[in-house]
């Protein structure tokens, strides 16, 4: 991705924003245009769906192989996401979403640590805002269809149990944190975790790469070797990262679906 | 300075990084709509079936279990009762026994001493008959020597035999009227 302008001889690039805009390499100028960080995102969904596919064609009582591993992660969103945050009649109800939440966001996170892909999916706005929006969707769809369109604002806007006076500030902060911000902090939070991971390795690689290999000064190198060394801890760190934000999304809808689901503030 | 110019030039040609293209909006949307479907129409569903048969066969084993414990409960209770029955069959028997046994005991006590009885009444009267018959032979024998006696005394014989008997059966029946109430 540095090499692009490579014309500039021993010029170092600090990695930018440009990062997340390679060319477009298909149907550019139309809905429809391609460019590497769509193509991750696809290949990416490929992969899931092919890896659930095949793990689950035709699942046996007693799970072997891949079945096993399928079985597992599928339970993990289960167990430890719908049924722990929504019970378990709801966490069925919303298992598909969550299922499906969990291992997109993950899948397109981990793209960004994978070699030759080395881009997160979800370092575009698109696909975050997107699973937000969707997320808003649902969780007021259900409250509105389990306590009816006006209790469900009622309750929102106006919680029970405060002195009326008090609803002066209490209902603009609401009807902003619940409508508003929700759905903006879910786009943003696993935007900026990924964009942000995403520069700190091509800062870190592009660095080494630069100072091992395109410049001779010989008091570099070291620094060359300790900037691999940081790139690699900051690998194992984004690993983590991109459980944790694929977790906290899926986590955060099926909190934000309970809470709609029940009255009680 | 190159270098400046470049990274300005790249930041005022980069789009904003919050604002979508619509063809990030796009392929986001196909790649949810792949993923979701996947899930929502043919994974879970397949998972869940799984699950609901293991839950199936674990509770179909532990019913079975149930049942098989109850059927031998059951039949423990049934085999206690036979014994039950079986015991008390044998007290009854036994007891019967008993009671037959000290019946025919009884009996043979009553044949045994009836035998006794008969036997002792038998050897009275033999002993009776004897002692009739000796004290005849007695009497016989003793007339004729205390009549002999008698004669050889007076030294003379007495004619009259008739007189003779007459007198010596008086004195022998005087004789028997004393000493009859000393021997019964």
């Amino acid at each position: 991705m540095l090499a692009s302008s490579s014309e500039g001889g021993s010029a170092y690039h600090p990695p930018s924003v440009a990062e997340f805009f390679p060319d477009v390499i298909l149907f550019a100028g139309t809905p429809f245009a391609i460019d590497r960080v769509m193509l991750v995102r696809l290949l990416m969904t490929v992969v899931v769906a092919v890896f659930f596919l095949v793990a689950m064609r035709s699942p046996k009582l007693v799970p072997r192989g891949v079945q096993n591993a399928a079985e597992y992660f599928l339970d993990f969103v289960r167990k430890h996401i719908a049924e722990d945050i929504l019970g378990r009649e709801q966490g069925k109800r919303f298992l598909p979403l969550l299922t499906t939440l969990f291992f997109l966001i993950f899948a397109c996170n981990v793209s960004g640590i994978i070699p030759l892909l080395n881009m997160p999916g979800t370092a575009r706005v698109g696909l975050p805002m997107v699973l937000a929006v969707v997320t808003y969707i649902v969780f007021n769809y259900a409250g509105i269809k389990a306590q009816g369109f006006g209790p469900y604002l009622k309750n929102n806007l106006f919680p029970p149990g405060v002195p009326k006076p008090v609803y002066i500030l209490l209902t603009p902060v609401e009807l902003l944190s619940t409508f508003v911000i929700r759905p903006v902090t879910l786009t943003f939070r696993l935007l900026g975790n990924m964009m942000s991971g995403h520069l700190v390795l091509v800062l870190f690689f592009g660095a080494s790469w630069y100072m091992l290999f395109q410049i001779s000064d010989l008091w570099l190198k070291p620094v060359g070797v300790l900037s691999l060394a940081m790139g690699f801890v900051f690998t194992l760190f984004e690993m983590l990262v991109q459980f944790l934000q694929a977790y906290i999304f899926t986590l955060l809808a099926a909190v934000y679906i309970d809470g709609a689901l029940h009255a009680e503030h | 300075m190159t270098t400046i110019q470049t990274v300005v030039l790249a930041a005022e040609e980069t789009p904003s990084p919050v604002l979508p293209q619509p063809y990030d909006i796009v392929w986001s949307l196909v790649c949810l709509v792949i993923v979701g479907l996947v899930f929502w129409k043919k994974v879970l569903p397949l998972f869940q079936k799984v699950l609901n048969e293991r839950t199936e066969r674990i509770e179909g084993g532990i019913a079975k279990a149930e049942q098989a414990q109850a059927q031998a409960q059951q039949a423990l209770e049934e085999y206690r009762a036979q014994l039950a029955e079986a015991r008390a069959e044998a007290a009854r028997i036994r007891d019967d026994a008993r009671a037959e046994g000290q019946q025919i005991i009884d009996e043979m006590r009553a044949r045994a001493q009836a035998e006794s009885d008969r036997i002792v009444a038998q050897g009275r009267a033999q002993l009776e008959a004897q002692r009739v018959q000796i004290v005849a032979e007695l009497r016989a024998d003793l007339g004729r020597v205390a009549v002999d006696l008698a004669s050889r005394v007076v030294g003379e014989s007495l004619e009259d035999e008739a007189r003779q008997r007459g007198t010596v059966d008086r004195f022998l029946d005087e004789l028997d009227a004393v000493s009859a109430p000393a021997n019964k």
